[in-house]
C-alpha cells in the first residue's frame, strides 16, 4: 500500500492494515523469542518442549514486562491442564502482560483439548471456554499478529510437530482465530521429513485449477516445498498452464475435471507416469452469481459440477485405484462462503460447504488408509477475481477482518502445503479458514 | 530389408493451434510459435533443464536471419541449454523428413531422446530486397573509396523499392501449386462434388475429435487461440458449391476452391521421440514405434507427372521393402494438400493402367477403406503451415494407434519441387 492511502485512511479513521511477514526458505520458524508456559498438569508441556527446541527457539518462561525488553515473536500456553472455569483465570496471568510484548506479525497459541473428548462436564466446559478467549485476542491484536487454538486429542500428543511449525510461522500470515484439532494419528499416516523446509521431497502432487491464482501459488508453494507437481487445468487455460508448470519443473495436464472420462483419464496418467500420486489438490472452481430467484438450471449445475461432484467422483477414482500412497493427503478448497453464505452465491455457498461436508464424511475413511483429507476456506484473497469486483464491494471485503487487508494467494498455498505435510497426519478432517479471520460467518 | 538395431519410439507431441493467415498469430514469428510449441511439449512432459540428444526443425517460409532459428527457440525454451539443435527443410516435406532424421539417429543408438518437427508463418512472411537493389548496396558495400561507393549507389532506381515477396510458385514453371494439382485434377477427372465432399468429412471429423477430447494433450492454446482457427464445424456440401473456383481457370471444368484447397496458414508441431530404455527409465508410455520412411521426387517439370504425385510411388516402394499390402494399415494419414490431390491418391492406387504403366505393378495397390482414412480430419479443415504438418499428423497418428492398442499407420506428405515423404508407424503393444 502507497504511502498517500495510508495516509488517508488514517485519516479517515480507518484501521491501517500492518504489512504481514510471509514466509522465505531459511526463515526461522519463531522470528523472536517464544515465550511458553502452561497450566499444571498439561499434557503437553513435553511435547511442546521438543518442538521448541526442534524449531531451535530462543525460549523464555518469565513474561518479561513490556518496553525495552526483546519482543517476542510467540506466545503459547499450554491449556491442557486447565479442568474448570476458575482455571480459566491463568490464561489472563499469563496473556495480559505478553500481549504487548508481541512483535509485529507474532503469534499467540493456545493448545487445549478438544472438549468433546472431555468426560468432566467442567473440563469441557473449559476447553470449549479456550475458543472464546483465543478469538477475541485475534480481535485484539495488532501489527500482523494472529491468535488460534490447537486442541489436542489424546494419543496426538507426539503429532503436534508439524502444525505448531506452521502456526509459530511466517507461513500462517493470514490464518487467525482458527481452531485446528488434532486427532491420534491413524497408522502409517505420519512421516518426519529428513528437512522440515523440504517436507514433500519426492513426492507427486496434484493440483487442479493450477493455471492462475489461487492454483498456480499452491503449486508453486508445494514444488518449493519439494513436491514435483502435476498441474492439471482446463484444455482453453493450457498456455497459462504450460508457463505454470515449466516455471517449477511439474507437468502439465490439459484436463477438463467435469469430463465424464476425467477420473479414467487422472488415474491412469498418474498410474503410468508416477505409479501413483501423495498429495491430491482439489482446488479448480468457478463462480456463477445470480439470486436464487434468478439463478438458472445451468449456473447452479456448472457450478455444482466443477466445485464439488467432480471432486468426489475424482476422489473415488483414486481411492478405488488404490493410488493414493500412504501417507496420503487430500486438501480442498472450499470459502468463507461455504460457512457464512453469500448473497448472489446460493450455487457457490451449496457448493462449497458441500466441501466441508465431504472432508468431514471422508476423514475416517481416509484415516484408515494412512491417509487424511481436510479442507481450507479462504476469505477475501487477492486474485484476479477479487480485483475485478466492483470497488466498495472489493474494499469492504478487504477490511472485514482482523487483519484489516485481503490475503494472498500464497496465504491459501502455504496453508495446504501444511496439510499436505507428510508430518501431519493427526490434522485429518479440519476445515481451517485462510481469512484474516473475517467478520463473515465467524 | 534389414533389420535397424533398434526402433525410436513416438512418446508424444505438441503444437498451437493453426491460425489463418493474419490471424491471431499476424505478429507471432516463427521462432515465437515454434518456442510456444516447445514449451508447451516440455511442460507436457517435464523436461524442464533436460539435454535432449538433439531438436530438429524447419520452417518453409525462413528470414535469412534465422538461420539457426531451432537453436534459438532451444535457447529461449525451459529445456536445458546443453540441448543441439539444427534446422533442414524440404518444403512440406520438412517436419516429417525432421522426424525421419530423428527416428534414424534413436535407431543407431546415436541419440537417446529427441524432438523433431517445424513451424511456418504466412503472416510474417520474409520479405526481401529487390534483387537489383540488393545488387547495388553489396557493389557500393566491396567499392573501396568514396567515389566507388557513389557511383554503385548511383545505380539505384526507385522502382527497386519493390521488394521480393516470397511466392507460392514452381520456380520452374511458373505455376502455382494450385495451378499444378489443377492439371491432374482434370487428368484425374476428380469432381468438384468429390472434393467438396471430402472437405465437410474432414471438418465435421476435426471437430468430432476435438469435442472428444482428443486433442487435449496433443494441442497447447496460443495467443487466445484453443482451436484450429479454420474448422468449419457447420460445413456443408450446399454451401461449399457456392464458392467460385481459384485454381484451374474459371471454366465449368474449374473444380478447386479457396475450402477444397488448404488455406494459407501459420503454425508450429513437435514430437517427442526417444528409445524405449529412456521412456521407461522416465515412465513415459510409448505411443507406437517409427517403423520404415521413403522420401520420392518426381519431374513435373520436364516429365508429365504431377507436382503433387511423388507420394504415388514413394509409397509402394516403401510398402514393398517392409513386406506390407496398402490394405495391411489401419489408419491412413494423407495429407490433404488439396482434396483433389488425396482423390487423386486414392484413384491412381486403384488404376491398373496407372500402375502397370507408372509404378511397374501386375496389380493395382487397390483401395483404401475410408473409414480408416484421415479419421481425425486433416488439413483441410486443420490448415497446412507447411513445415508445421509433418509433426502433426505424427502425432495424431501415434495417439490414434496408442488408443487402438494395436496396428500399423501409413503417412504420406507431398511437397513442393515434385517431392514427397511417406512413413510407416506401428502401434507399440
Amino acid at each position: 500500500m502507497n504511502t498517500l492511502a495510508r495516509t488517508a485512511m488514517k485519516r479517515a479513521g480507518l484501521p491501517v492494515p500492518a504489512p504481514l511477514e510471509r514466509h522465505e526458505p531459511g526463515k526461522p520458524v519463531a522470528r523472536g523469542p517464544v515465550l511458553a508456559g502452561g497450566a499444571p498438569c498439561g499434557r503437553l508441556a513435553e511435547p511442546l518442549e521438543q518442538v521448541l527446541r526442534s524449531v531451535g527457539a530462543h525460549v523464555v518462561r518469565e513474561s518479561e514486562p513490556a518496553g525495552d525488553g526483546p519482543r517476542f515473536g510467540a506466545a503459547i500456553f499450554d491449556a491442557t491442564g486447565i479442568a474448570d472455569s476458575p482455571g480459566l483465570h491463568r490464561l489472563l496471568a499469563f496473556f495480559r502482560p505478553a500481549i504487548r510484548a508481541l512483535a509485529p506479525s507474532g503469534r499467540l497459541l493456545v493448545l487445549g483439548s478438544r472438549p468433546e473428548d472431555c468426560e468432566p462436564p467442567r473440563e469441557r466446559t473449559a476447553q470449549r471456554a479456550l475458543e472464546g478467549f483465543v478469538r477475541s485476542a485475534g480481535k485484539e491484536l495488532r501489527g500482523g499478529a494472529t491468535a488460534q487454538l490447537v486442541q489436542v486429542a489424546a494419543g496426538a500428543e507426539g503429532a503436534i510437530e508439524s502444525t505448531l511449525r506452521f502456526l509459530l510461522s511466517a507461513r500462517s500470515a493470514y490464518v487467525d482465530g482458527q481452531v485446528v484439532w488434532l486427532e491420534p494419528p491413524g497408522e502409517g499416516t505420519v512421516a518426519i521429513p529428513a528437512d522440515w523446509e523440504r517436507a514433500l521431497d519426492g513426492k507427486v502432487a496434484v493440483v487442479t485449477g493450477a493455471a492462475r491464482g489461487i492454483g498456480r501459488a499452491i503449486a508453486e508453494v508445494l514444488a518449493r516445498d519439494g513436491a514435483h507437481v502435476v498441474c492439471v487445468d482446463v484444455p482453453p487455460a493450457g498456455e497459462a498452464l504450460a508457463a505454470a508448470a515449466n516455471e517449477i519443473s511439474g507437468e502439465a495436464l490439459q484436463l477438463d475435471v467435469t469430463a465424464a472420462d476425467a477420473p479414467q483419464a487422472l488415474t491412469e496418467h498418474l498410474a503410468e507416469r508416477h505409479g501413483g500420486l501423495d498429495v491430491m489438490v482439489h482446488n479448480a472452481g468457478i463462480t456463477r452469481d445470480k439470486t436464487l430467484a434468478g439463478m438458472r438450471s445451468e449456473l447452479w449445475d456448472a457450478v455444482l459440477d466443477v466445485n464439488l461432484s467432480s471432486q468426489e467422483r475424482l476422489n473415488d477414482a483414486l481411492l478405488e485405484g488404490g493410488l493414493l500412497r500412504a501417507p496420503g493427503r487430500i486438501v480442498s478448497v472450499s470459502s468463507v462462503s461455504g460457512i457464512a453464505g453469500n448473497r448472489g452465491q446460493a450455487n457457490y455457498a451449496t457448493s462449497k460447504a458441500g466441501v466441508i461436508g465431504m472432508v468431514g464424511a471422508l476423514a475416517p475413511v481416509l484415516r484408515a488408509r494412512g491417509a487424511t483429507i481436510n479442507a481450507v476456506a479462504p476469505g477475501f484473497i487477492e486474485t484476479d477475481m477479487t480485483a475485478a469486483m466492483p470497488f466498495a464491494t472489493r474494499e469492504a471485503g478487504r477490511r472485514m477482518n482482523s487483519l484489516a487487508q485481503g490475503g494472498l494467494p500464497v496465504d491459501v498455498a502455504e496453508t495446504i502445503a501444511w496439510m499436505a505435510s507428510p508430518a501431519s497426519g493427526a490434522v485429518n478432517g479440519n476445515v481451517v479458514r485462510v481469512c484474516g479471520q473475517s467478520l463473515l460467518g465467524a | 530389408m534389414a533389420q535397424p538395431p533398434r526402433k525410436a519410439a513416438i512418446l508424444g507431441g505438441n503444437r498451437i493451434p493453426f491460425a489463418r493467415r493474419d490471424g491471431p498469430y499476424a505478429h507471432a514469428s516463427n521462432q515465437d510459435m515454434l518456442t510456444a510449441a516447445l514449451d508447451g511439449l516440455v511442460s507436457r512432459f517435464s523436461l524442464q533443464g533436460e539435454r535432449m540428444g538433439e531438436v530438429v526443425a524447419g520452417a518453409v517460409l525462413k528470414r535469412s536471419r534465422d538461420f539457426n532459428l531451432t537453436r534459438e527457440c532451444v535457447l529461449g525454451s525451459a529445456l536445458s541449454s546443453d540441448t543441439p539443435a539444427y534446422d533442414i527443410q524440404q518444403a512440406c516435406g520438412t517436419g516429417l523428413q525432421a522426424i525421419i532424421a530423428v527416428a534414424n539417429k534413436i535407431a543407431l543408438g546415436q541419440a537417446e531422446c529427441a524432438i523433431a518437427g517445424g513451424v511456418d508463418t504466412t503472416s510474417d512472411a520474409p520479405i526481401e530486397l529487390n534483387d537489383q537493389l540488393r545488387r547495388v548496396l553489396l557493389d557500393a558495400n566491396r567499392a573501396k573509396s568514396a567515389g566507388g561507393r557513389a557511383a554503385a549507389l548511383m545505380r539505384a532506381r526507385p522502382r527497386q523499392l519493390v521488394p521480393a515477396i516470397p511466392r507460392n510458385e514452381e520456380p520452374r514453371t511458373g505455376l502455382s501449386m494450385g495451378e499444378h494439382q489443377a492439371i491432374s485434377t482434370k487428368r484425374w477427372g476428380i469432381t468438384r462434388a468429390e472434393q467438396d465432399e471430402w472437405t465437410v468429412g474432414s471438418h465435421s471429423k476435426l471437430a468430432a475429435a476435438y469435442e472428444r477430447g482428443f486433442f487435449d494433450d496433443l494441442v497447447t492454446p496460443y495467443l487466445g487461440l484453443e482451436r484450429d482457427q479454420n474448422l468449419r464445424p457447420d460445413s456443408t456440401v450446399e454451401k461449399l458449391a457456392k464458392l467460385e473456383p481459384v485454381f484451374g481457370g474459371k471454366g465449368p471444368d474449374a473444380t478447386m476452391t479457396a475450402a477444397n484447397s488448404t488455406p494459407l496458414t501459420d503454425g508450429a508441431s513437435l514430437v517427442l521421440l526417444g528409445s524405449e530404455e529412456w521412456a521407461a527409465g522416465r515412465s513415459l508410455p510409448v505411443l507406437a514405434r517409427f517403423v520404415d520412411a521413403e522420401t520420392g521426387a518426381v519431374d513435373f517439370v520436364h516429365g508429365d507427372e504431377g507436382l503433387l504425385a511423388a507420394p504415388l510411388y514413394a509409397v509402394p516402394r516403401l510398402l514393398d521393402r517392409n513386406g506390407l499390402a496398402l490394405q495391411d494399415f489401419d489408419f491412413y494419414e494423407l495429407h490433404e494438400a488439396f482434396a483433389s490431390q488425396v482423390l487423386m491418391t486414392l484413384k491412381a492406387w486403384q488404376d491398373p493402367v496407372f500402375c502397370r504403366e507408372r509404378l511397374g505393378r501386375e496389380e493395382p495397390l487397390g483401395a483404401i477403406d475410408p473409414e480408416k482414412l484421415n479419421v481425425t480430419g486433416s488439413s483441410l479443415a486443420v490448415g497446412h503451415p507447411f513445415a508445421a504438418t509433418g509433426g502433426r499428423i505424427v502425432a495424431t497418428l501415434a495417439k490414434l494407434l496408442h488408443e487402438r492398442g494395436s496396428g500399423r499407420g501409413l503417412v504420406s506428405i507431398c511437397a513442393a519441387g515434385g517431392q514427397g515423404v511417406v512413413a510407416i508407424l506401428e502401434a507399440a503393444a
